[in-house]
């Protein structure tokens, strides 16, 4: 039988000190539909299953082509954004939201990531230009190194590695996949190569690549399918070398 | 004297590139963004930015770049500041380079270009098919730099709500609220830029992203600055129709090597091909948009007789797509399920671009001193119609002229923020706090969401690739209805933090008054140009219409003005794209 309705079961918390409860809502079922646009539904007529008028869900989204990275959220459980989880595409029944499980919650379905923009701080993730002036053409790259480097460049900071991750939690300090990738990233720029030393100081402590489990969780979330798994990899190797380097030039 | 600090509002490309000119000097500035500013809606664009690199041994110049923006714009834009724009284009692809923009390059390591539509160079430097957000990011870095040093300071879920001008109509600093706290309060600034995105949400369904309302530049305009040539609006001719959203198909596509048709007497006809022979698919948005438009409305020849047509990459290697456009064949698998290097794409005009925007002078400045404009919510580089690839260019390029002339101004004024009476801070700080407690207060029948998808329908329907006179009355007509039906609008969402629907309802008041500006703005207009297009009027009129709209703010509606478009440094001729109409390209000693 064609489906009629689309069930959801959200995670709800009106703001972050309270309690979270579950409320269902149904939705008349449209081909061609995505998560972001049964929240839309929903806020047109915000009336939960039991028929009750209820505040609106909340939630983060903005691109809704899965570039901004800020519709994330577990759907059935898997981290991901909500624009790009069409729902002809997801199993028939009860399709359930919550929201991310590793960042405070704000209210509803949104949550606070500044924690993955302070760690960008901490790596040191960017170039050290003398200025936004025309210095003449950059340096001539290798188009297989830019191709990698390009990969890496992609993350969109949504935060579907850290939610995933076992060693990301609140016992731990491991930044995770996100900001270590971008060291990775701007070492290999050719400009930004000549901070390399700097920037692979920042990982090498606690919180850094050495709490890295290797559980992989991060590569198979990744909207952006970014080879985090080679990118730290490829870490793991620089900061070991450097670190035996600094130990014998001690 | 008191530090100055500047307030920049908006953190897309255009926000971040004169904040990053503003701190270099060493001036602090307070940067204000409805979200994250990495989540900014300058990562959606695509394809790529020109710069006449000429990388491609093909004698590319500055000039012919200008000449190109200039004819592609039909003549509307002041020549002038298109020059300069296309003369810096080079420097600045040069400095995003270097601060780690992953630009795709040739076997020889150059930075390499690729064809655009309206061109018959290569000229546009692209990184795959993220340009937009490679571009965006690389910004982003230079200014957290900039913030672990103390220069700037972020106000990231922060919306803008007005400017505070004082009694001699200078703008001496910002009043704005927190998304999640609900707070409003008042940021002083020597002086404030609107760097503020476009707004494709007027229209309902667009390319743009949800935050791109116009709300910003609309407050602005209702204090009293000027809205320019609000009736120019892009649609670009490949969007992917959705519900939720219409999504970008890259111009790179086409520029690549891929094709438009739809089937005719059971054989696909190439339509641009034949209409257009000297451009074929690569003809500027606005004729590529009609001529689909065309096709599937008028002559009822759209796939399955839906408005729609392909677009074809399945005849090139799938390694080269896979390198080149990456980005787009994700979004299309994705979205679509498809997969664009097997089968054709089937696409539709959406509304993508606002030509328009706040009316400046060439440093950027609004009429009011102290208040500036730069970005797509600026209206001076694309005339009646945006060249593909300009708009990362000229988002960046304003950036880099407006960062300088605040600092400028900043040298020339006398009094500090502390000088100003903080009544003027007061008086607007508690008109805001009214008009928020007025609209969480609103228990109407209607539904805000719904309001703005009719007004989205109807803005969609009328107001986009063909204008009729009548219609466009009869969209004002209803405009001003559903400004007496937002009266009646009820929330459901009476709590005090994170409220989504209050902020939403004053966005929507003022992505009506803007509406407003764009409908009359095309109904005063009785020729074609650019992007607008009357079939009552087919023909470019410059003895009355080579003007810019300026549209000012009044109880009773817009009111309008026009102005002459500088033309001081190639002369208008006719636009053609069936045969090459440009005129011999030379530049003027």
């Amino acid at each position: 039988m064609a489906r009629e309705y689309i069930h959801l079961k959200i995670k709800r918390q009106k703001d972050p000190k309270s309690q979270a409860y579950w409320e269902e809502f149904k939705v008349p079922y449209k081909p061609n539909q995505n998560v972001v646009g049964i929240l839309m539904e929903i806020r047109k007529n915000p009336v939960n299953i039991k028929g009750e008028k209820v505040a609106p869900v909340v939630w983060d989204c903005n691109c809704l082509e899965e570039v901004c990275g800020a519709c994330t959220m577990l759907i059935n459980g898997t981290p991901r954004q909500a624009c790009s989880a069409l729902i002809d595409k997801l199993p028939e029944g009860v399709i359930t939201l919550e929201p991310l499980s590793k960042f405070p919650v704000i209210r509803d379905l949104m949550v606070d990531r500044q924690i993955m923009f302070e760690n960008l701080k901490k790596v040191k993730a960017w170039v050290e230009t003398d200025g936004c002036f025309d210095l003449g053409p950059p340096p001539r790259m290798n188009e297989k190194e830019r191709a990698w480097a390009y990969e890496l460049s992609r993350c969109m900071t949504c935060g579907c590695c850290l939610e995933a991750c076992p060693n990301v939690n609140s016992k731990s300090p491991f930044m995770g996949a996100q900001a270590l990738s971008q060291v990775t990233l701007f070492n290999m720029h050719p400009i930004g190569k000549m901070n390399r030393e700097e920037r692979l100081e920042t990982v090498m402590g606690r919180g850094g690549i050495v709490d890295c489990g290797n559980s992989q969780n991060c590569v198979k979330v990744c909207p952006k399918k970014i080879p985090l798994d080679k990118s730290l990899a490829q870490l793991n190797k620089e900061t070991t070398l450097h670190g035996i380097i600094s130990w014998l030039s001690k | 004297m008191k530090k100055q600090k500047v307030i920049v509002v908006g953190g897309g490309l255009s926000g971040l590139m004169a904040t990053i000119k503003i701190a270099e000097q060493g001036i602090p500035v307070d940067l204000i963004s409805l979200v994250p500013v990495k989540r900014s809606h300058s990562l959606c664009a695509q394809g790529g930015i020109n710069a006449a690199l000429d990388t491609k041994g093909q004698n590319d110049s500055t000039w012919e770049h200008f000449y190109d923006t200039i004819y592609g714009g039909d003549f509307l834009a002041n020549q002038p500041p298109v020059k300069a724009m296309c003369d810096a284009a080079p420097g600045i692809i040069h400095y995003m380079a270097r601060a780690g923009v992953m630009f795709s390059r040739t076997p020889e390591g150059l930075l390499d270009l690729r064809l655009f539509g309206g061109v018959k160079k290569r000229r546009t430097a692209f990184a795959g098919a993220t340009t937009g957000q490679q571009l965006l990011y690389a910004c982003d870095e230079q200014v957290r730099r900039y913030e672990v040093k103390g220069l700037v300071t972020k106000y990231e879920g922060w919306e803008f709500l007005s400017a505070v001008i004082d009694e001699n109509r200078v703008c001496r600093g910002i009043v704005a609220q927190n998304l999640t706290t609900m707070e409003i309060r008042v940021f002083k600034g020597d002086a404030v830029l609107i760097a503020t995105g476009g707004a494709g949400m007027i229209y309902g369904k667009s390319t743009n992203s949800t935050i791109n309302t116009g709300s910003a530049a609309s407050s602005i305009y209702q204090q009293g600055v000027a809205f320019a040539n609000g009736e120019f609006v892009q649609i670009h001719p490949t969007g992917m129709i959705g519900e939720d959203k219409n999504r970008l198909m890259s111009e790179a596509a086409r520029g690549e090597g891929g094709r438009i048709w739809t089937y005719k007497d059971g054989k696909p006809w190439y339509f641009l091909e034949e209409w257009y022979p000297a451009y074929g698919n690569t003809v500027p948005r606005d004729i590529a948009a009609r001529a689909i438009y065309k096709v599937c409305v008028e002559m009822g020849l759209g796939i399955d007789g839906k408005n729609m047509v392909y677009l074809d990459l399945t005849h090139l290697d799938p390694e080269f797509l896979e390198r080149r456009l990456g980005g787009i064949l994700e979004i299309y698998r994705n979205f679509q399920g498809d997969d664009p290097t097997k089968v054709p794409m089937k696409i539709f005009p959406a509304v993508h671009y606002f030509m328009g925007g706040i009316y400046v002078d060439w440093n950027h400045q609004t009429e009011i001193p102290g208040l500036f404009a730069s970005g797509e919510c600026d209206y001076m580089y694309h005339g009646a119609n945006r060249l593909g690839a300009n708009s990362l260019l000229s988002a960046l390029y304003s950036g880099t002229v407006v960062g300088p002339s605040i600092v400028e101004y900043l040298k020339n004024i006398d009094k500090t923020t502390d000088d100003v009476k903080s009544t003027v801070y007061d008086s607007q700080l508690k008109y805001e706090e009214e008009k928020y407690k007025n609209i969480c207060q609103m228990s109407g029948k209607e539904n805000p969401y719904k309001l703005h998808e009719e007004m989205g329908d109807i803005m969609r329907e009328n107001v986009t690739i063909v204008r009729y006179n009548k219609k466009l009355k009869e969209t004002d007509e209803k405009l001003q209805e559903f400004m007496e039906r937002w009266n009646n609008i009820g929330i459901s969402d009476n709590t005090q933090w994170s409220n989504q629907d209050v902020m939403f309802v004053r966005q929507l008041r003022n992505m009506m008054e803007l509406a407003r500006v764009i409908t009359l703005g095309a109904l005063n207009r009785n020729e074609s140009r650019g992007s607008h297009y009357k079939p009552e009027y087919p023909e470019r009129d410059d003895e009355n219409w080579l003007r810019t709209t300026k549209a000012y703010w009044t109880e009773n509606g817009p009111r309008f003005e026009y102005e002459e478009v500088d033309t001081s440094l190639v002369k208008p001729v006719p636009r053609k794209y069936d045969v090459d109409g440009r005129q011999e390209v030379k530049e003027a000693k």
